[in-house]
């Protein structure tokens, strides 16, 4: 519902263009933590429906296997200058959800894949589909959690199994300024592709 | 942290704002792009009170996820009934980057100055 302060949720009206980063990862992962590190305003909740086919369990015999199902994302907003908005979306990672967070990457600056050294393995689907795609920039971020143990950037490429090309950087979700500079890793490494095609075109 | 509410299944579909559609008149409208209501063109009668209330959330610069959020309404609802309002010229869109295509380098240098400068 409406809030009490609603004075600063609008933007200037100056700003004419919106830009969005998708930050995908799996559950509790810290994609919210990050948002809200780094977002002007009080990370804001939207849902999302999307359709799909059921998974095989409590199907209704003689029904179709269709069921909707709502996905909730966290985002938030940096105003760059005074035309220019980037929004931040956090989406989940998990296979079911593609669909939702491949139409959210159409024309985005790129994706974020946040991950938890703890649980590697729940960023591989996401990483594979990202290198499948092929046209949308994206970066690995660890989300160095306190009682996480540390190993080297070439162990975790290797675990992995990271494309050569592929930037990895390590953040405390928490943390603004490093939130914000792997924010900016992911746009330097966007701006450079898209620098490359731009010469082979 | 994310709370365990990241997403539910339900058998239900919340169409019934949307006259039954679950597709919007036009592909143009995104969860980043800005919407402004148009101050001189008063809704009819017949409006809904979901477009009442979006036109009014609308009426300073709102993203359509903002809008959403904060009427708790899905976006996808939001992008239908915002697609309609553009359509009648009670609403203007301010869009981001077509779906097609990518950011070109100079936008992406205009962000990474933006954000190195908040730094």
């Amino acid at each position: 519902m409406v809030s009490a302060n609603s004075a600063d949720r609008y933007l200037p009206h100056t700003v004419q263009q919106p830009v969005k980063i998708l930050i995908v990862g799996a559950f509790g992962v810290g994609k919210t933590t990050l948002v809200g590190s780094v977002s002007e305003i009080r990370p804001l909740r939207t849902e999302e429906t999307m359709t799909e086919a059921g998974a095989g369990v409590d199907s209704l015999a003689g029904l179709p296997e269709k069921r909707t199902t709502t996905v909730a994302m966290d985002f938030g907003r940096i105003t760059l200058n005074e035309r220019l908005v980037l929004y931040l979306f956090g989406a989940p990672g998990q296979r079911r959800f593609w669909n939702l967070w491949e139409g959210l990457a159409e024309g985005a600056v790129g994706v974020l894949v946040l991950v938890d050294t703890r649980r590697l393995e729940d960023s591989f689907e996401v990483l594979d589909q990202l290198e499948l795609r092929g046209d949308t920039p994206f970066i690995v971020a660890v989300n160095r959690f306190p009682d996480t143990q540390h190993y080297s950037e070439q162990e975790l490429r290797q675990a992995m199994d990271l494309l050569p090309e592929t930037p990895i950087v390590e953040c405390d979700a928490r943390d603004r300024t490093e939130a914000m500079d792997a924010l900016i890793a992911l746009v330097q490494h966007a701006t450079e592709l898209s620098r490359a095609r731009k010469v082979a075109s | 942290m994310s709370d365990p509410q990241e997403y539910r299944d339900s058998p239900l579909r919340p169409y019934v704002l949307t006259g039954g559609r679950s597709r919007p008149t036009r592909n143009t409208l995104r969860v980043d792009t800005l919407l402004l209501a148009n101050p001189d063109k008063p809704l009819p009668v017949s409006a809904s009170r979901q477009e009442r209330a979006l036109l009014t959330m609308c009426t300073r610069l709102l993203s359509l996820a903002e809008a959403a959020a904060h009427l708790e309404l899905p976006v996808s609802i939001v992008t239908i009934l915002a697609s309609d309002l553009v359509d009648s010229g009670h609403l203007q869109a301010r869009s981001g980057i077509p779906a097609a295509s990518s950011p070109d380098p100079s936008l992406l240098e205009e962000v990474l100055h933006g954000l190195r400068k908040l730094r």
